[in-house]
This record gives C-alpha cells, sequence and structure tokens, in this order.
C-alpha cells in the first residue's frame, strides 16, 4: 500500500515535469533555452520526449504490476466472501449495534413472519428466517457482488494499458499533405521519420476553408475519395471531429496550406532566415494612423504613439490557432505602456489576424502575399490539405476499460453491501421487532434505509 | 438586458449571498442564514437565466452553440454547478455555515470571469475543433467534479478550522456540523468529484480521438488532470484501505484542489492546445 501511494505521486510529480518543459521540439530550440550541460543532461534522461522515456514507462509498469499483484492476492480472500451458498450470519453481532429500529406489534409472531417474510424477500436478494430462543429473525442482504467493483477498476487499468499498448506497436500516427486535385499513397510517420505505405490511395478532389466575420476560422473541409486498384470504392468530405474511416484507418482533418505558385514564392518560404529584417505594419487604434518599423527576431522595438514595446521572438512555419495551422506567422511579445506583457501571433498572410485580440495596436507583417480574409468567398488559391492519418487496433480495447471504468467507479462508490436483520421476539403477550442493518460503505445511507424499513414493516402490520 | 448584464448582477448576488452567509455564521444570527440561502436561490436562477439567455442569442447571432465553449462561459457554469451542488447539500444536512465556505468560490469565479481584463464575455464562434458533442459532455462533466471539489474544499477547510478548536471552546466553530459529519461529506464530495473527473477525462480523450486521431497525447491540460485524479486517488486509497480519516484526508483534499486550480487555470501558462486560455 505505501508502494502504491509512492508509485501514485512519483507518476503524478514526474508528470509535471513534461508540462513545463515543451515535449518534442527542434533540439536546436532546447539548446538555445535550456545551454549545453542542461541540453545534455535533459536528453539523457529522455525528459524531452518524457512520457516515452524508459523511466516513466517503468513507472508506470510498477504501477501496474503492483496493481495485478495486490488484486490478484486479495481477491482470492474476496472472492471467498462473495461466492458462498449460504451467506454466515451471526444474530449476536447485530444485537450488538448500536444503531435499532424497534416497535411492539400485538400480533402473534407467526403472523407477523408469514407477512414480513415474502415481504423481505421481495426487496433482497437474498433472505432466510432462522429461529432463535423466544422467536425468529429474519436475516437478508443484497449487493454482495458489488465488493468486486474495486477490482473492475483495477481491471480497467490493465486494459487501458493493453489498449495502449496494441495501439503503439500494431498502429501508427503519420501525416500527409496532399494538393487538391493529387493523391497519395504513402503517409510520413510522426516521430520516427519513416514512410509507410498504404493498401490504398488517398485522393483529395477539393479543400474549402471559410471563415468567421471575424477571421476565425469557421471550417476546414477536404472532399476526399479513397483508391483501390486506381477505382474509388469510398468517397466522402472530411472536416474536423468527423474522419473518415477506411479499413481501420482514420483520416483526419489537420491542416492545409497553399502550394507555392512560383519558384519565387517558394524560395521566399523556404528562404526565410531569423536574421532577416522583416517589416512591421503598427495601426493606432486611437488615431487610426499606420506605422512601419523595420526589425530582425529578438531586437525590441518601441511602438510609435508611446503605445509600448514589441519584439519578434520566434518565426513558426505552421503556428497553430485554437488547434488550426493557420500557416507561417511570427510569434512577438507586446509589452504596452502599463500593462502585461502578452504573446502575439502574427500570421504571415493573414495582416487582419491581431485585429481579434482588440488591442490598442493591430500589429501586421508588411510586404507579405495576403489570402483573402472574407467568408463566403473562394479566393483563388491551389490549397493543400493536411492530413492525420491514423491506425489504432488499441482503441477499441481502451474505449471498453473506459466503461469498465465508469461502471466499476458506479458499484465501488454508489452501491454496497448490505445486511438487514429483523429480530421478532415474544415479549408478554406482544411481539417486539427490532430492525439492524450494516453496510460496508455509505453507513449513514444505511442507517437511514433502516428507519425507513422498520416504519415500513410497521405500518405493514397495521393495517393488516 | 443582455446576458452578460443579468450574470454581472448574479455576481453581485452571490457576492451578496456569501456575505450573508459568513455573517449569519460570525454573528449567529440564523434568520441571516435564511435569507442568505434565498438570497443563493435567487443567484441561482438568475445564472440559470443567464446561460440560457446566452445560449439563446447565440443561435441569433447564428453561430447556435452551447455557452460552454471559452474561459468566461466555462467559469458562469462552473458557478452555476458549484451553487446548484451546495444548495442540494444544504437541503439534505440543513446547516447553513457551510454556504459560507463554499458559495464564496462561485462569487469569485463570477468575479473573476466578469472583471478580469484577459477574459472576453463576447459569444464567439466555434472554430472547427470545439464542434463536437464529446466536447459539451467533457465540458459539463469536468465543471460537476471541479465543482463538488471545491465544496470539497470548503469542507476540509472548515475540518481543519475545527481541529483548531478541539475542546469546542470557541463559540465561532460549534455551529460547524461535527467533525465526523464534515469528514464524510467531505469524502463523498471527493467520491462524486471523482466519478465526474474520470468521466471528464474519458469524454475528452473520446473528443481529442475524433478531432485528432489520438485519445492521448500528453499534453498539458490532459497530464494535469491525470495529476488530478492520481492525487484523488491517492486519497481515495488512503481513507478506503489505511483507513485515513479526518486531518490527512482534509489535507490531501487541499492539495487535490490546488492541482484542480492549475488544471484549469495554471495550465495556460504552459504550451498546448487547450484553447480556453485568455480567450
Ligand atoms: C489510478 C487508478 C488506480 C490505481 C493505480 C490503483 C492501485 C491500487 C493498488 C496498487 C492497490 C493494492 C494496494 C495494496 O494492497 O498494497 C489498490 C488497492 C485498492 N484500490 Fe486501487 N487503484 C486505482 C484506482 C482505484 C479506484 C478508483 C478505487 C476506487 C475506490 C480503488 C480502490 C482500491 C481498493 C478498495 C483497494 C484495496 C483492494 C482490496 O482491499 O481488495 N482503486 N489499488
Amino acid at each position: 500500500m505505501k508502494l502504491t501511494v509512492v508509485l501514485l505521486l512519483s507518476i503524478a510529480v514526474t508528470s509535471i515535469i513534461g508540462t513545463v518543459i515543451p515535449q518534442n521540439e527542434n533540439p536546436a530550440a532546447y539548446f538555445r533555452e535550456y545551454g549545453e550541460f542542461f541540453y545534455q543532461l535533459f536528453s539523457m534522461l529522455g525528459i524531452f520526449d518524457m512520457y516515452h522515456s524508459w523511466w516513466f514507462q517503468l513507472l508506470i509498469l510498477c504501477l501496474t504490476l503492483n496493481i495485478v499483484v495486490c488484486s490478484i492476492e486479495r481477491l482470492s480472500t474476496t472472492w471467498k466472501i462473495v461466492f458462498v451458498n449460504n451467506p454466515p450470519f451471526n444474530i449476536s453481532r447485530f444485537r450488538k449495534l448500536s444503531q435499532k429500529e424497534s416497535f411492539n406489534s400485538g400480533h402473534k409472531l407467526e403472523d407477523l413472519r408469514n407477512t414480513y417474510e415474502p415481504f423481505i424477500a421481495r426487496r433482497f436478494r437474498y433472505s432466510r428466517v432462522e429461529r432463535t430462543d423466544q422467536g425468529f429473525c429474519i436475516f437478508a442482504e443484497k449487493g454482495r457482488w458489488t465488493r468486486l467493483g474495486v477490482y473492475a477498476i483495477h481491471l480497467s487499468v490493465v486494459i487501458l494499458l493493453i489498449g495502449g499498448l496494441i495501439g503503439s506497436v500494431f498502429g501508427f500516427a503519420g501525416y500527409v499533405n496532399i494538393p487538391e486535385g493529387e493523391k497519395v499513397d504513402t503517409v510520413r510517420l510522426r516521430n520516427v521519420d519513416t514512410i509507410e505505405k498504404l493498401d490504398f490511395e488517398i485522393s483529395c478532389e477539393d479543400f474549402d476553408v471559410s471563415f468567421y466575420p471575424n477571421g476565425a476560422p469557421k471550417e476546414y473541409r477536404s472532399s476526399l475519395t479513397i483508391l483501390e486498384g486506381g477505382k474509388p470504392v469510398y468517397k466522402k468530405d472530411i472536416v474536423v471531429n468527423d474522419p473518415l474511416r477506411y479499413k481501420g484507418i482514420n483520416i483526419f482533418q489537420s491542416s492545409y496550406g497553399q502550394m507555392p505558385s512560383d519558384a519565387a514564392r517558394k524560395r521566399k518560404v523556404q528562404g526565410k532566415d531569423t536574421q532577416n529584417e522583416i517589416l512591421l505594419n503598427f495601426t493606432s487604434k486611437k488615431t487610426g494612423t499606420a506605422y512601419q518599423v523595420k526589425t530582425v527576431v529578438g531586437k525590441p522595438i518601441d511602438i510609435p504613439e508611446q503605445i509600448g514595446q514589441f519584439v519578434i521572438v520566434a518565426y513558426k512555419k505552421s503556428a497553430l490557432f485554437g488547434g488550426q495551422d493557420i500557416g507561417e506567422a511570427y510569434v512577438g511579445k507586446l509589452t504596452p505602456k502599463d500593462g502585461n506583457t502578452v504573446d502575439i501571433l502574427l500570421p504571415l498572410h493573414f495582416p487582419q489576424f491581431d485585429k481579434m485580440r482588440k488591442g490598442a495596436v493591430v500589429i501586421s507583417v508588411a510586404g507579405q502575399e495576403t489570402e483573402t480574409f472574407r467568408p463566403d468567398k473562394k479566393p483563388d488559391i491551389w490549397y493543400y490539405t493536411g492530413l492525420q492519418v491514423t491506425k489504432d487496433p488499441g482503441v477499441w480495447v481502451v474505449y471498453t476499460g473506459f466503461i469498465v471504468i465508469i461502471i466499476g467507479c458506479y458499484i465501488t462508490f454508489f452501491m454496497s453491501h448490505q445486511r438487514l436483520c429483523v429480530d421478532v421476539n415474544k415479549s408478554g403477550k406482544n411481539s417486539k421487532v427490532i430492525v439492524t442493518g450494516t453496510a460496508n460503505k455509505n453507513k449513514l445511507g444505511m442507517e437511514n434505509k433502516i428507519k425507513r424499513m422498520a416504519r415500513q414493516l410497521e405500518d405493514l402490520v397495521k393495517e393488516g | 438586458m443582455d446576458n452578460t448584464t443579468i450574470l454581472s448582477i448574479v455576481t453581485f448576488v452571490y457576492g451578496l449571498a456569501a456575505f450573508l452567509y459568513v455573517a449569519s455564521w460570525v454573528f449567529k444570527k440564523p434568520l441571516v442564514g435564511k435569507l442568505a440561502s434565498w438570497v443563493a436561490v435567487t443567484g441561482f436562477i438568475g445564472n440559470s437565466v443567464g446561460i440560457i439567455m446566452r445560449w439563446v442569442e447565440s443561435y441569433r447571432l447564428g453561430i447556435g452553440h452551447a455557452p460552454l465553449s471559452n474561459m468566461y462561459e466555462s467559469l458562469i457554469f462552473f458557478a452555476w454547478t458549484l451553487v446548484l451542488i451546495y444548495l442540494i447539500i444544504e437541503r439534505k444536512y440543513k446547516n447553513l455555515v457551510i454556504g459560507a465556505f463554499a458559495t464564496p468560490f462561485a462569487f469569485l469565479a463570477m468575479a473573476y470571469a466578469s472583471l478580469s481584463p484577459n477574459i472576453s464575455d463576447r459569444i464567439q464562434p466555434l472554430i472547427p475543433a470545439l464542434k463536437s458533442n464529446w466536447l459539451i459532455a467533457h465540458v459539463i462533466t469536468c465543471f460537476f467534479g471541479y465543482a463538488a471539489f471545491a465544496i470539497a474544499f470548503g469542507l476540509s477547510l472548515m475540518y481543519l478550522l475545527k481541529q483548531k478548536d478541539p475542546d469546542n471552546k470557541s463559540k465561532l466553530f460549534s455551529l460547524f456540523p461535527n467533525s465526523f459529519t464534515l469528514d464524510e461529506l467531505t469524502h463523498q464530495m471527493v467520491v462524486f468529484g471523482y466519478l465526474f473527473l474520470s468521466v471528464g477525462i474519458i469524454t475528452g480523450a473520446v473528443w481529442a480521438n475524433s478531432a485528432w486521431g489520438s485519445y492521448w497525447t500528453w499534453d498539458p491540460k490532459e497530464t494535469w488532470s491525470l495529476i488530478t485524479w492520481f492525487v484523488y486517488s491517492t486519497m481515495l486509497h488512503a481513507r478506503m484501505m489505511r483507513g485515513w480519516r479526518g486531518k490527512r484526508i482534509a489535507y490531501l483534499s487541499v492539495i487535490g484542489f490546488t492541482a484542480v486550480l492549475f488544471t484549469y487555470f495554471g495550465v495556460n501558462y504552459l504550451p498546448g492546445l487547450h484553447s480556453y486560455g485568455g480567450g
């Protein structure tokens, strides 16, 4: 148990590292950020991809083994408790309980027994009547099996890991860019620079991107056709959140971009050097005046009208906004005259983009070819669609684990093994009925239940 | 009146309710507590109306979607779930002091949503990745979980305060539910929150799988929700197997809620996919 806590907490604590240090970035970026010594140290420890590092996987493996071993060990005892034909029943234990509900009844023992026995049998899965010195008692119980709930949860942890393992051994995750009107039958795999050949071809007939009036992307849509042996066999328009699935392969809309229309353009895109001069447009909101300022990456500049200071910190070939690729962009930091520094994204081909921020100044990169930012008007541009192509035969195993975990939690938390004892004894001319009970969880709830049960039993013989 | 006006009024109503709960506790005026309770119910109704109006309004703008898509909307929803759960507890346990430790969180969430310059209260259209029913299920379950954890945190604070006064001398703490009930109630809240957090993580994974093709990518938000899950797992194991009770459980509940807060806010300062940041 100590080990369990230690393992759970050490996974929790080490996981934090990976959320602070960005994962799977360019080695050069790391080198700049951390310097040589830490770069060497971190990369030796696999911290730049720590969730796949040997030591992290080892921790997870240890935890799983721990669960399996503990559960098996304990299951054998629980099993014996759960699967008994005649549940043991010790009346003296119930008589010792402090919480009791009792009432007197003028009926004879025999009558009470005939009324109560079927009443309780209907409400509990198991019940039996036993004679006692001065009367009888009805013993009933239900929910014995709910003691197995925790094993379902633990089992589901193992199921999840098996599912994950199947995915990583037999599956792949790759990506591919297809220009409109072209087709491919291979994808590039993520993280390991290899090519995966598919059994079919994917052709992209058309790609469409639409925007909301404020410039935020509304929909990316690729019209795809699957071809086998050159013949189309399946057609579907995919959008984000609605992928195409064919023969165990899933195709997701993930990014897009434009095909370079000429060589000059091509050179410009590739030859983007961080040392090159960048021309920025600053449009003041207050005065509406536009200024152009030259800068380079890393050089802070003062924005006219004393609006603040701005510095470009990085160039991204394909920047993400809201999880979507918006193409080439600079990342900058704006420090307003009196305010906190904010990160600013400047997509090269969307000069209106920064307007969305509604700041005191709109910043854009000047001298770039711009794309139409108007919705519903399709610009005459040759797009390519960026697809994520994955195969993960383990997904259904993982989903099974998800369902088992939810059911297991529900059973463990909200259901309990409840035992009831209705102890009826002769007391002078009358009969005295004592109701007691126990539950392995939610004891407060059981107390209320006993009270209610006692009332019901009392009413039952009043009417009769 | 538009929804943001109503919601800013609700902020003040919640503030008033929190103030009255505290006043009723400190000055031992049950009548003030009754009033606080009605104020809280009023705020809750206003909160519900605000959310519904926002929903309707988004359809009028032609970008109809459930109001659960950015930081502002999620905070409003968080306050709503928190007050809902609290009012149920109040009905069930008939103890108004708990209100002094629960409703302030609703007020803080609403105040932060309405006043923070980094949070926009405009209804924004959904970007493609957020157009998914799984997202709605994900947000709803996560926030029920977070609200339950927030209340558990309040209860743990009460428990810890009460321990400062073991002989029950101070009049201030004598109105608290007894330690046993506080401990039990904390546990129930954590169990409830744990179930919802689990479902929240799972629906999030299913959503990620339908949007990006992988159910788990170790992005910081995912990782932090897992960390939170582990902290509460530890807590449940300590209680169920080792029989931990009281103080140690209360401390774990405080740690757990810190992790929740970090999952919710702190992660926005880390790199990642989740788009609830300053939007
Ligand atoms: C992250 C998920 C979980 C992990 C890694 C985990 C791990 C473990 C491990 C390793 C043990 C054995 C400890 C020992 O005997 O020394 C254990 C026992 C136990 N766990 Fe979990 N567990 C998880 C989730 C849960 C959940 C959600 C519950 C729900 C209440 C739970 C309830 C229990 C209980 C009751 C035992 C004792 C089993 C028995 O008495 O037969 N576990 N857990």
